[in-house]
């Protein structure tokens, strides 16, 4: 699973020539340059004053306006949108995880009476979209008491996305080799510490996968918030902080550029360094 | 379909051992049964508890909710729901807004996922090279946007593509390629095919890692074979690479399409749904209805829910007709193996 997806096989042959490869390379390098050019940009206007801004269309300022920073940490709020968000990212991505793969491991190697009606609940809905269960979902959340507040948010955020992993998970675990289970088994283990020691251990590709899904959908995550944080600004997350950053100083463009590289660097630096198993966990979601 | 892969293998009993002790007393009565299979399979139950909770809530509970709230008249303000039956869906389907709201929801899956599927098809070929280098830099780089959240890129850009000073604007001055600026997210024209590019931007990454992970089941000796034949270049990537790794494209059509519906953070942080509904998807249409009033109306969670509900309906019933043309398209090809 580990280095899955390094390159190695070969297009060209082997007896390719340099210079194509050379060619190649110096394509996309190119590409990849406008491909980032937004990051460059939104970094560059981050530091530059506002006046500068018009004036210099390059890259590199002439002058280091860090104050756009303390703009944006201080009078947009960032660093408690960020706070914030780590905590409904961190928390969602417990829930679902342990929930879906308790469910997905039932699901994915018993029969038992109801099985059939779950399995076909779950892939049927597969297909809705947040927009058709968004005014239930703000409902049950208002009649619970808990449309305003960050526990709120965070059970919303793990309920959504869910159905999915419920799948992958029943699709892994069926495939997983029965006889460590039976041998448990025979030793006198529990139901809930087989599915614990021995198989969950077993799934860890899966584990690994699910969990990157959810902090890219718990982190881009925007209607479910937006509409959760009507009521109360001080739960807002990146993503609506800086939507609502936007409507009331729509013109403090270098401002607002400091708020998204803040809202950007630490998940850039999370995937850089975690980078093989970001890749590696979200090939399993087709390899399955 | 590669759900129904799924789901058609797990429907064989996989554990006999489980099911040997079931309950299977016939002079018993039906709620002696009924209590019998629950104690039997209390540990599966159970097990399946927290899982079943957040779905009920968040899944199922919402499903038949929007449907008796998209019965009712309700403002939301008030606790008098005022039953109306299908008169939301009449006045729904009486609604040109909500028409082209429907129609350009479909219109981004289909502007968005072949072109996304395609180009991430080619570029996943070119980075899976042996003789590339520089391969996993150049994935790096495009897998960027993805971990960015939505709103900041759909902010980003609304910058980048301003007709007052916006780069891309500067750029295509600079070039000669246009005499004034282009106000890309600001004509009726323009706004879709300019949200479509950025969210291709956006999740291209995603698909390139997908197709790279299909690209990596393809064994070492088809390409030695074709090597020997003297078949390379594009000739292997359609006649014998895209053969093999057609199975995955199924999986990556459905992960992407699912994905193509929620476009509701990138148009509302670059266009809010304008200018004039321009860019209105139906998730626009259904937050504008039920939370947004800006235009100073009520807001009408009832009208919002049906629109919610048949939009729903419809894709549902794609999905079925998907599901059952690929069950059949499998079973003429295998010969019911599956």
């Amino acid at each position: 699973m580990i280095g899955l997806l390094s390159p190695k096989r070969i297009m060209f042959g082997d007896h390719a020539p340099t210079a194509k490869i050379a060619l190649t390379s110096a394509i996309l390098a190119f590409l990849c340059l406008i491909w980032i050019y937004p990051f460059l940009w939104m970094v560059s206007t981050s530091l530059k004053s506002n006046m500068e801004m018009f004036a210099n269309p390059g890259l590199i300022p002439q002058e280091l306006m860090l104050d756009n920073y303390r703009r944006a940490w201080v009078e947009a709020n960032m660093g408690r949108y960020f706070f914030n968000t780590l905590i409904v990212t961190a928390g969602s991505v417990f829930l679902v995880t342990i929930s879906t793969a308790m469910l997905g491991y039932v699901l994915g190697r018993y029969s038992f009476p109801g099985r059939k009606v779950f399995f076909v609940a779950f892939v049927a809905t597969v297909f809705i979209p947040q927009g058709f269960t968004i005014i239930p979902v703000f409902e049950l959340l208002s009649m619970m008491g808990l449309s305003a507040n960050l526990f709120g948010l965070t059970l919303a955020t793990s309920g959504h996305a869910m159905v999915v992993f419920v799948v992958l998970f029943a699709g892994y675990f069926s495939q997983l080799p029965k006889e460590l289970e039976e041998a448990a088994r025979v030793e006198g283990v529990s139901f809930f510490k087989i599915f614990w020691y021995v198989m969950l251990p077993l799934a860890r590709p899966m584990v690994v996968t699910v969990i990157i899904m959810q902090v890219l959908h718990a982190w881009n995550d925007f209607l479910l918030p937006l509409v959760i944080t009507l009521a109360n600004p001080a739960i807002r997350t990146l993503s609506v902080g800086i939507y609502a950053f936007k409507g009331e100083q729509s013109i403090d463009w270098t401002g607002m550029s400091a708020a998204a590289t803040i809202s950007i660097v630490p998940v850039v630096i999370l995937f850089i360094l975690l980078q093989r198993y970001f890749i590696n966990g979200l090939a399993g979601a087709v390899k399955g | 379909m590669y759900k129904q892969t799924q789901s058609a293998r797990l429907i064989q009993p996989l554990d006999r051992l489980t099911c040997s002790h079931a309950s299977t007393g016939h002079s018993t009565s039906n709620l002696m049964n009924i209590l019998g299979t629950l104690r039997t399979y209390r540990f599966h139950y159970l097990m399946m508890l927290p899982g079943l909770v957040l779905a009920g809530m968040f899944v199922f509970y919402p499903i038949f909710a929007a449907v008796f709230y998209a019965m009712h008249d309700w403002t939301g303000f008030t606790a008098t729901k005022i039953f109306v039956g299908f008169g939301n869906f009449t006045k729904l389907f009486q609604d040109p807004i909500f028409w082209n709201a429907f129609g350009r929801s479909l219109l981004f899956l289909a502007g968005t996922v072949p072109l996304q599927m395609t180009i991430s098809l080619v570029l996943a070929m070119v980075l899976n090279m042996q003789l590339l280098k520089l391969s996993t830099f150049f994935r790096t780089m495009i897998f960027l946007p993805v971990v960015t959240p939505v709103a900041v890129i759909g902010i980003v850009w609304t910058f980048l593509l301003s007709p007052f000073n916006g780069p891309v604007n500067g750029l295509l001055l600079d070039l000669g390629l246009t005499s004034r600026p282009i106000d890309f997210l600001g004509s009726t024209e323009t706004v879709m095919p300019s949200v479509i590019g950025v969210y291709i931007w956006k999740w291209l990454g995603i698909t390139l890692i997908y197709w790279l992970a299909a690209l990596q089941t393809v064994p070492d000796d088809v390409y030695d074979a074709a090597r020997l034949d003297n078949c390379r270049g594009y000739r292997l990537a359609i006649h014998v690479v895209l053969p093999i790794i057609k199975p995955f494209a199924l999986a990556i059509l459905l992960i992407s399409s699912v994905a193509a519906l929620n476009v509701f953070p990138l148009i509302m942080s670059m266009t809010n749904g304008g200018p004039f509904f321009g860019s209105e998807v139906m998730e626009i249409f259904i937050y504008r209805n039920a939370f947004a009033a800006d235009d100073g109306s009520i807001p009408q969670l009832g009208y919002a829910a049906a629109a919610g509900v048949l939009f729903g309906a419809v894709l549902l019933s794609l999905t079925i007709l998907q599901a059952l043309a690929t069950r059949r398209a499998r079973k003429s090809n295998a010969g019911g193996a599956m």
